[in-house]
């Protein structure tokens, strides 16, 4: 597997890419980067041909949701690489395995302010892991390597290598590195074992003890050991926005999302807790509220690959740096070994109290018969008319909180939305970008009318390369989370939130780009309507549900309060007086 | 810049690479984090280059700040150096108002200060004093009435005190190991 001999920099650049196992881009070819797309015709590497390099990016992020293989796009220098820093910082905040790989222009034109020249490296400096500004092209199998190890150990995230065009046409002589020189980079997997057996003390004195798990149990793959984990001990388990699926809704210790809009249960079960087992969490102003008023009672065992992420927010008694799955499996055994000493306190109260909550506090709803479709009904009846491994993108709004209280996510990385940056529009390029590493899985995205109109351009992209998404528009005629808070914290004064329900035309416009269009505006029609996109498998499907604007996202803590104030939906504040 | 509690000396090892002292910049300011001095130079090995940053923050920031340099790739080590545990020097380069009629008194303070004169003009004299940062507070604020007309400082280095230790001990503690 070393073949030798001289070649140019953008051979160099492909082989290396091959060589890391990269089977899709997406990307935009220019200028700058023409000399590394001529090879691209020899390789063995598929390229998707994306309408906006910011599609790129997110198609590489939906790609590494579902996969857990690192994501892959390219475009050129300039405005190409600008318009790929939204998916970056995405990326860069929800720990997404990405390479991206910009053109520049030639190293001596460097600084001239050439033509679509930028400072790219400059700029997306705060947006990566790490981004290498290629000078040589005898170093480009090196850096390739090393691009791929950084993004995908330790803290998974993006990565960017600056390539500029006359590297790319330079002769070097091929090699490839046995490993990674870097003297900096040597993240921590193994737990501390005194930590770990500190940790393990705890849990089996815990009275009210909950397991906090997030988003680093699936970059950790350690859904299994989460779960043996979590049956071991009994001890109920809420998965925040970005671990949806990690641990299954419907096992009996699940108590699903909290945060701003999680549910009572899974919101006061860590408020009132005595233990939070935080996995892969970091404490994100959206899950805690208030930071001071957050789980008052609680001691913390915090398990994280990232050491800058153990005290950030919130100061643990016992901090674990390590990777997910082995410090999980190094608490099983510890956790084993304390039991087998003294038995564990007894929290069958604690889990009775909680059962009383979802008993209380359901989420809620009500669709009339007849009355104006509801989206949470919409999204039910979807999750009901889809496999139970159908993998869900959203976009950013309502609708994406709406999508993770009622879908029942029961497998890992079937879940693909944008927690940390919450980037409109992220929806369709990263179910495009998912149904293309997973072929085999039925892929939805639920998104928004305003979501929907920032990337749709990519519909042309799935239409062209036979990439059969499904998506759902829950069309509401406005920017309904902001509508939600002008009509909450804003007395009714609704400013600039408006958006129109028929322009543009949904379903004309999802044929003009190859779809199949749909509308759906009445609930008796719902589960017709889903069947039949069910049964396209040749084009993209975009359906137009008209559903009703005066819904809002409930439960709810506003910003800024405290976890002890959910405000629920109305109704059942009067049921429960 | 006298002693300061909320100062803290970091001394950074990093790669000798082009953009690094971007790298740690940008971290900073990204992280809204208060740079009072820095530093740069080639160390004794040329493939690194010590970064000496003298940082405003409370204890709790500074464990952040810490921990998110270490996240760059190209930061090999960070170690703090302890006011009390570290000898620190900074340069200052001072051009004052210097007279027929004050030049003799200017003289005079610098040699108290052990400041060198490096340059004398008609009007003015340029002297350069080396110390801890507290004697180049001292000294400016004593020549100041004179008018300082351009002053500089290089901002703080600090290495780590060299222990001093007995020979005989220094064995005793070596085969403890």
């Amino acid at each position: 597997m070393k073949p030798t001999g001289k070649i140019t920099g953008a051979q160099a650049l492909i082989r290396s890419l091959e060589m890391e196992g990269v089977e899709v881009m997406f990307g935009l070819p220019g200028g700058a980067i023409l000399p590394v797309y001529d090879p691209l015709i020899d390789s063995s590497i598929r390229h998707i041909l994306v309408r906006h390099e910011q599609g790129a990016g997110h198609m590489a992020s939906g790609y590494a949701h579902a996969t857990g293989r690192p994501g892959v796009a390219m475009v050129t220098s300039g405005p190409a690489a600008t318009n790929i820093v939204t998916p970056l910082a995405d990326a860069y905040l929800d720990s997404v395995p990405m390479v991206v790989i910009t053109g520049q222009v030639p190293y001596a034109a460097i600084g001239t302010d050439a033509f679509q020249e930028c400072d790219t490296v400059g700029i997306t400096m705060p947006v990566t892991k790490h981004n290498w500004l290629v000078t040589d092209a005898r170093d480009i199998p090196t850096i390739i390597r090393e691009a791929f190890h950084v993004a995908t150990t330790g803290r998974p995230g993006p990565v960017l290598v600056d390539f500029p065009k006359d590297v790319a046409t330079q002769m070097m002589d091929w090699y490839w590195p046995d490993g990674v020189d870097m003297p900096g980079y040597k993240p921590t997997t193994k737990g501390h074992p005194k930590q770990v057996k500190d940790a393990a003390r705890l849990i089996v004195a815990a009275q009210r003890p909950v397991i906090y798990a997030g988003g680093g149990i699936l970059k950790a793959r350690a859904a299994d050991a989460l779960k043996t984990f979590a049956e071991l001990t009994g001890i109920p388990v809420v998965t925040t926005l970005m671990a949806r699926g990690a641990f299954p809704d419907k096992h009996e210790l699940c108590l699903g999302m909290p945060g701003m809009h999680g549910n009572y249960t899974a919101i006061t079960a860590l408020q009132q807790s005595d233990l939070l087992i935080t996995l892969g969490a970091r404490f994100d102003d959206r899950v805690t509220g208030k930071v001071g008023a957050f789980a008052p009672d609680a001691k913390i065992i915090h398990v994280d690959i990232d050491p800058a992420e153990q005290g950030k927010v919130r100061r643990p008694d016992v901090p674990i740096v390590g990777d997910c799955k082995q410090v999980i499996e190094e608490l099983i055994k510890a956790t084993k070994a304390e039991i087998s000493k003294h038995a564990a306190a007894n929290i069958s109260e604690w889990k009775a109290t909680i059962q009383q909550w979802q008993l209380d506090f359901p989420l809620y709803y009500e669709q009339e018969e007849g009355g104006t479709l509801k989206p949470q009904f919409v999204i039910e009846k979807l999750r009901e008319n889809t496999p139970d491994d159908c993998i869900l993108a959203s976009g950013v709004g309502q609708h994406q909180m709406w999508a993770s209280q009622h879908w029942q996510f029961n497998y890992p990385y079937t879940w693909i939305n944008s927690g940390g940056l919450g980037t409109m529009g992220y929806s369709v390029p990263a179910a495009i970008g998912a149904k293309v590493g997973r072929p085999d899985r039925m892929v939805w995205a639920v998104d928004g009318d305003g979501c929907f109109q920032m990337t749709a351009q990519e519909l042309v992209t799935a239409a062209a390369e036979r990439i059969p998404v499904k998506i759902a528009i829950l069309n509401n005629a406005y920017l309904g989370m902001v509508r939600q808070w002008q009509e909450l914290f804003y007395e009714e004064r609704y400013s600039e939130v408006y958006l129109s329900p028929d322009l543009p035309d949904y379903v004309k416009w999802a044929e003009a780009m190859g779809c199949v269009g749909m509308r759906c505006d009445n609930a008796d029609d719902v589960v017709a309507t889903i069947e039949k996109a069910n049964a396209i498998n040749d084009r993209p499907v975009v359906i137009d549900f008209r559903t009703d604007y005066r819904e809002k996202v409930y439960p709810m803590v506003a910003a800024g309060t405290s976890n002890d104030d959910v405000i629920l939906h109305p109704a059942l504040n009067e049921k429960s007086r | 810049m006298a002693y300061n509690a909320r100062h803290h000396i970091l001394s950074v090892l990093v790669e000798n690479k082009a953009g690094v002292l971007t790298r740690v910049a940008a971290l900073f300011s990204r992280r809204a984090f208060n740079i009072v001095s820095l530093a740069v130079s080639p160390t004794e090995d040329e493939r690194f280059s010590r970064m000496t940053i003298v940082v405003d923050a409370d204890a709790s920031p500074l464990e952040q700040i810490v921990k998110q340099l270490n996240k760059l790739i190209p930061v090999i080590k960070i170690s703090e150096i302890a006011h009390s545990e570290g000898v620190e020097r900074e340069m200052m380069l001072l051009t004052l108002k210097a007279g027929s009629e004050t030049r003799s008194q200017v003289t005079e303070l610098s040699s108290i200060f052990d400041a060198k004169i490096i340059d004398v003009g008609y009007e003015a004299m340029t002297m350069m004093v080396v110390g801890e940062p507290d004697k180049l507070d001292a000294f400016s604020d004593l020549v100041r009435p004179f008018g300082i007309l351009e002053m500089q400082r290089t901002g703080r280095i600090a290495m780590p005190k060299l222990a001093r230790q007995p020979v005989k001990l220094r064995a005793v503690r070596a085969a403890r190991g």
